[in-house]
């Protein structure tokens, strides 16, 4: 890459940051997250698993919150405070997983039914419409529930259940993006269809694809939680998984209600610092939007 | 829940005028390629399933085994009986002329017809779910016409704020926390609403019954309301934010309308379209809350069956209630689709 092309993008980034600064709700939801991915990651530095092991929880059952067990103990005596901590990592690890996978596919086939507009992009998109139609929570529970509860099965089954919206949103923009002349005089200089897609269109839809998977992001979090609460979950402690036992251990009848606010708390906080991050994105990356909000 | 952000944007197909006398041919031709369309659909999501429940890993023999004393003889016979020793190809016809005569085998786990299963379920469920869309419908449209219209202001400004936080709640996490304050009572507050089942063990006849149902009703409906209606907010918010810098809410205006009458008879009814067309195009969502909140406060309706196949797991059961599930969503969101060309000659040239 030339010294110039650089230079440019180096511009158009720092332009980038500062539209993004002035958007408040967006830099908290920054901030948040980056607290949320950072305590989740230096996590292994103070915590290991044996929090989540019902043999270690020592504590007292159904423990209040106290200074010794800030957030409570559940029903064998696990601190809350240190589950929440400690699951944060798997929640995040498929939040994270699940959307990068569904955005890569809705990637995929986005550009190449915007691309090839012949019967392969038709074909593509009503794949692409029929997987949008199906109920994706059922979908993906009927996937879980066939494939065996592990990480990667849930993983895939949020991925495959998710990505249609990315696609129409992607070949939308390739379908704009080609239309522009100088992909007609990148044709004209012999340029392929690998060049045209990568070189041309994949730079044009990146700042879209990062504004929707940061939102994708929280939608995949809320889906494994509620995956893991309806039972088809990866065996791990997650935030829906520590939900689930608070209602399989009749949490609510307990009145041990911070069993149950608490990991719904550390959902809600973290999707909707996801959430308030992408429409910041999504505000400045499309000016129409910031003047109709 | 979350959904995906682009049930926000109205339907953007709108354009160009429609050529009237050749409309109503049109609509019917456009429902008729939209019926062949959700045929088609309906036809991949049997072969789909099909394959799903028996080319992916894992035997459904040894599935159902699971945690239970099964020689190999007792295996054999139970592969047998569901017709797994025969070629693929067998299989597979066997499984579609079945499926199209309604006949969707028997549960592994009630050891009684699917069928029967769903039609018992069917009735809460409809219940349930109608009673929820009806409310959330009515709600997210006047809230999100009254936000919009005043956008900007605080009623907008809180709306907006309320349904971003119900959005990313997670529906079975709001179910739990209304569970604990409204049904089991929290310090000093009695529980008010009974939070488990349809009806009493004791229940009551004649209208004393249905005050019990509807009591029964009052928390699963306020969860599935409180999910579903935001989104319908935040849609009617947007759709009418686009009508209202039209050219014709300006002549509306200089006319010298009151504001009211520029609001309900000009901007409203064609902010209306696109958004009562999404509500029933996201239809899926709406079933997926079905399925939480029925499981939470054990609702004996289809979402609750499907979650008990999952869980079991049974999966003549489960391919069932899924096959249904998807067929009924694929053949609403047809539906959508037609009212939608029918109703709103903007689309009708695309």
């Amino acid at each position: 890459m030339t010294s110039v092309a650089m230079a440019r993008r180096r511009l158009a980034l720092s332009r980038f940051w500062a539209d993004f600064r002035r958007q408040r709700a967006g830099v908290v939801g920054l901030v948040i997250l980056i607290v949320a991915v950072v305590l989740a990651l230096v996590a292994p530095l103070f915590i290991d698993e044996s929090v989540t092991s019902v043999v270690t929880g020592t504590g007292p059952k159904w423990a209040a919150p106290s200074l010794d067990y800030p957030f409570g103990t559940d029903e064998s005596g696990r601190s809350i405070l240190l589950m929440v901590w400690w699951g944060s990592r798997t929640s995040l690890l498929i939040g994270f997983l699940a959307a990068l996978l569904s955005i890569v596919i809705g990637m995929v086939v986005g550009i190449t039914a915007g691309h090839f507009r012949g019967w392969i992009g038709a074909s593509l998109m009503r794949v692409t419409d029929w997987f949008l139609v199906l109920p994706s929570l059922v979908t993906a529970m009927v996937l879980a529930a066939i494939l065996g509860g592990s990480t990667f099965t849930i993983i895939m089954a949020i991925g495959v259940t998710t990505w249609p919206t990315t696609a129409r949103l992607i070949r939308a923009q390739t379908l704009a993006v080609e239309a522009r002349p100088y992909i007609e005089r990148s044709k004209a200089l012999g340029g392929g269809h690998w060049h045209i897609t990568t070189r041309h269109v994949v730079p044009n839809v990146a700042p879209l694809l990062l504004a929707s998977t940061t939102l994708e992001v929280a939608s995949a979090i809320v889906t494994e939680s509620t995956l893991a609460f309806l039972g088809v979950s990866s065996n791990k402690t997650s935030w829906g998984t520590m939900l689930r036992g608070s209602y399989d251990w009749g949490a609510p009848t307990q009145g041990a209600w911070w069993y149950i606010l608490i990991p719904g708390l550390a959902i809600l906080a973290v999707v909707m610092a996801f959430m308030l991050a992408g429409r910041a994105l999504e505000a400045v990356l499309n000016p129409q939007l910031r003047r109709a909000s | 829940m979350t959904a995906p952000l682009d049930a926000l944007e109205p339907a953007a197909q709108a354009a160009g005028s429609a050529e009237e006398p050749q409309a109503r041919r049109g609509t019917l031709r456009y429902a008729l390629s939209k019926a062949a369309g959700a045929l088609f659909s309906i036809a991949m999501v049997i072969v789909g399933t099909f394959f799903l429940f028996r080319l992916l890993p894992g035997d459904p023999v040894r599935n159902l085994a699971q945690g239970r004393n099964m020689t190999p003889a007792q295996l054999d016979l139970e592969r047998h009986r569901l017709g797994l020793d025969k070629p693929l190809i067998d299989q597979f016809f066997d499984f579609v002329g079945d499926t199209l005569r309604l006949d969707l085998g028997t549960s592994y786990e009630y050891k009684r017809p699917v069928l029967d299963l769903i039609g018992e379920r069917l009735g809460p469920t409809l219940l349930l779910a109608g009673t929820g869309l009806v409310i959330a419908v009515s709600l997210g449209l006047w809230q999100g016409t009254h936000a919009g219209w005043r956008h900007g202001s605080r009623f907008d400004r809180f709306s907006t704020g309320a349904s971003l936080v119900l959005w990313s709640v997670p529906t079975f996490w709001l179910g739990l926390l209304l569970m604990m304050v409204l049904g089991v009572g929290i310090g000093p507050i009695p529980g008010l609403f009974p939070f488990r089942g349809i009806e009493s063990i004791d229940a009551p006849d004649g209208f004393a019954y249905v005050l019990d149902v509807a009591s029964h009703m009052v928390l699963p409906t306020l969860t599935l309301v409180a999910v579903v209606y935001a989104q319908y907010l935040l849609v009617m918010r947007s759709s009418l934010l686009e009508e209202v810098s039209q050219d014709y809410v300006t002549v509306a205006r200089a006319k010298g309308l009151r504001d009211d009458d520029v609001r309900k008879r000009h901007a409203v009814p064609n902010a209306l379209l696109p958004t009562v067309t999404l509500v029933f195009m996201r239809i899926g969502f709406v079933v997926g809350g079905a399925v939480t909140v029925e499981t939470i406060f054990t609702w004996p309706g289809l979402g609750q069956l499907f979650y008990e196949a999952v869980s079991v797991p049974d999966f003549t059961l489960m391919q069932g209630t899924f096959l249904l599930i998807t067929v009924a969503v694929i053949v609403m969101n047809t539906l959508a689709d037609v009212v939608y060309h029918m109703i709103d000659p903007r689309v009708r040239s695309a």
